[in-house]
């Protein structure tokens, strides 16, 4: 079932470059990071809408009806999932410091934290990393590739695309077996992120001329500075 | 004699607080002026609920002194701010600060509970430009990291980059720029920015 599932979606990422490389002989002087503005800018539009009518709504609600400590505890729950899979991947990037840190948090949290609830290693010193195979794939040289816009998962590099594919391969929330449990979990995940993202909507509303490149553009920043952990060499500027 | 003596002591104050002002290091002022600003949007429900001019009034006079905002609008406009005439310059300065400045006022306004935490910086004597790290800590997700980038300029530490989680708010408007000059030249782009301007003026409370 789920290599299925992602073969289904391998095939489908196959099939979008596909259309995106035939359709993007734009005239226009283009980003050489987004050879394939044009199918991202359709991707885009799909997204805004999907983001208008629905998920958007959805968030606003949940964030309404819940009160805050569920909220964060929400937050905690899914933070404490990913740990595992931030600590794998600080292994394979070699900072077994940070590896070891992350296993630290995840004991402490299922035990004490009750299942993740309480973020209590956090207070104890242990840091939150933030880690997934896009980083880890850029820490073993592979380079971004070009830039796309999917629907639902919005933006990513090609490789941070792969790297996506794998995070969801061994994301333990999608290895729940329970379908109708596992499908709730992911909705309830989806939406809790939407809800932390609503206080910058009305800053990027206000600030994008063109919001699909301010957002393009800042995602491709923000990208760097994870892959160097909040520390990338500074480019200089010249004016 | 008493007058000559109070205005040498009225003076001696005035430089006193002029050296205070040159020699506060870079990480000391960002969290000076941080703590200042948070302490009043803690106490004020207007900003809280929502109040973008009050949030810019704030900002106006307790965090501009500190930025530089001629070098900042440099940054975001590139290799076409030397064509620029000074005239154009002057333009594009005033509108793109009047932009930044309801930008960071709003994020503001979204103020809820977070804190600030301060990352050591270790700023070497004789430096001139530095980043001081911040990270905007709140329950139940990861901290987000805020930098300010600073130079060292005759009159103190100011600030030429804000960047947000690895987001520059200057030089993510870098590519939007270029495109407009291309498109319509500079003047094309000083329109753009005051439209927008007054066009939120408009729209805001």
């Amino acid at each position: 079932m789920r290599a299925n599932l992602s073969r289904q979606l391998s095939a489908s990422l196959c099939v979008g470059a596909i259309i995106a490389a035939s359709g993007c002989a734009t005239t226009t002087e283009s980003d050489p990071a987004d050879p394939f503005e044009g199918f991202n800018r359709a991707m885009f539009t799909v997204n805004e809408g999907l983001d208008k009518v629905a998920i958007k709504p959805i968030a606003q609600g949940y964030d309404a009806v819940t009160p805050l400590p569920v909220k964060v505890g929400v937050g905690n729950f899914f933070g404490n999932i990913w740990d595992s899979w931030t600590a794998i991947n600080n292994l394979l990037q070699g900072k077994g410091g940070d590896a070891l840190s992350d296993v630290g948090r995840v004991l402490v949290n299922s035990t004490i934290g009750i299942g993740g609830v309480f973020d209590v290693a956090s207070e104890m010193g242990l840091t939150k990393h933030s880690e997934e195979f896009g980083q880890t794939l850029a820490r073993w040289g592979v380079g971004d590739g070009p830039y796309f816009y999917w629907p639902l998962i919005g933006p990513r590099t090609t490789r941070d695309t792969f790297g996506w594919l794998v995070d969801t391969y061994y994301d333990p929330v999608w290895r729940v077996d329970k379908v109708p449990l596992r499908n709730s979990l992911v909705a309830v995940r989806y939406i809790d992120l939407r809800a932390s993202l609503l206080p910058s909507d009305k800053v990027v509303e206000e600030a994008a001329f063109d919001k699909y490149i301010y957002i393009r553009d800042a995602y491709l920043q923000h990208r760097r500075n994870e892959v160097f952990d909040g520390d990338p060499p500074r480019i200089p500027v010249n004016y | 004699m008493k007058r000559l003596l109070s205005l040498f002591f009225f003076l001696a104050l005035l430089s006193g607080a002029a050296v205070a002002a040159t020699e506060r290091s870079p990480d000391t002022l960002v969290q000076q002026v941080t703590d200042d600003v948070l302490n009043i949007v803690r106490q004020d429900k207007d900003i809280q609920s929502g109040d973008t001019k009050k949030a810019i009034a704030l900002v106006d006079a307790k965090v501009l002194p500190y930025f530089d905002f001629q070098r900042m609008t440099a940054l975001a406009v590139g290799r076409n701010w030397r064509k620029a005439t000074p005239e154009q310059q002057k333009r594009l300065s005033e509108e793109f600060k009047k932009l930044l400045v309801r930008t960071y006022s709003n994020a503001l306004t979204s103020y809820k509970d977070q804190t600030i935490s301060y990352k050591p910086s270790r700023v070497e004597p004789g430096e001139t430009d530095v980043v001081v790290k911040t990270e905007i800590v709140q329950p139940g997700s990861k901290p987000v990291q805020l930098n300010y980038a600073l130079d060292k300029q005759a009159d103190g530490w100011k600030v030429y980059d804000v960047m947000v989680a690895g987001v520059s708010l200057v030089t993510n408007y870098r590519s939007s720029f270029a495109q407009e000059v291309r498109d319509k030249g500079i003047d094309g782009l000083v329109t753009m920015l005051s439209e927008r301007n007054k066009q939120l003026e408009s729209g805001s409370k």
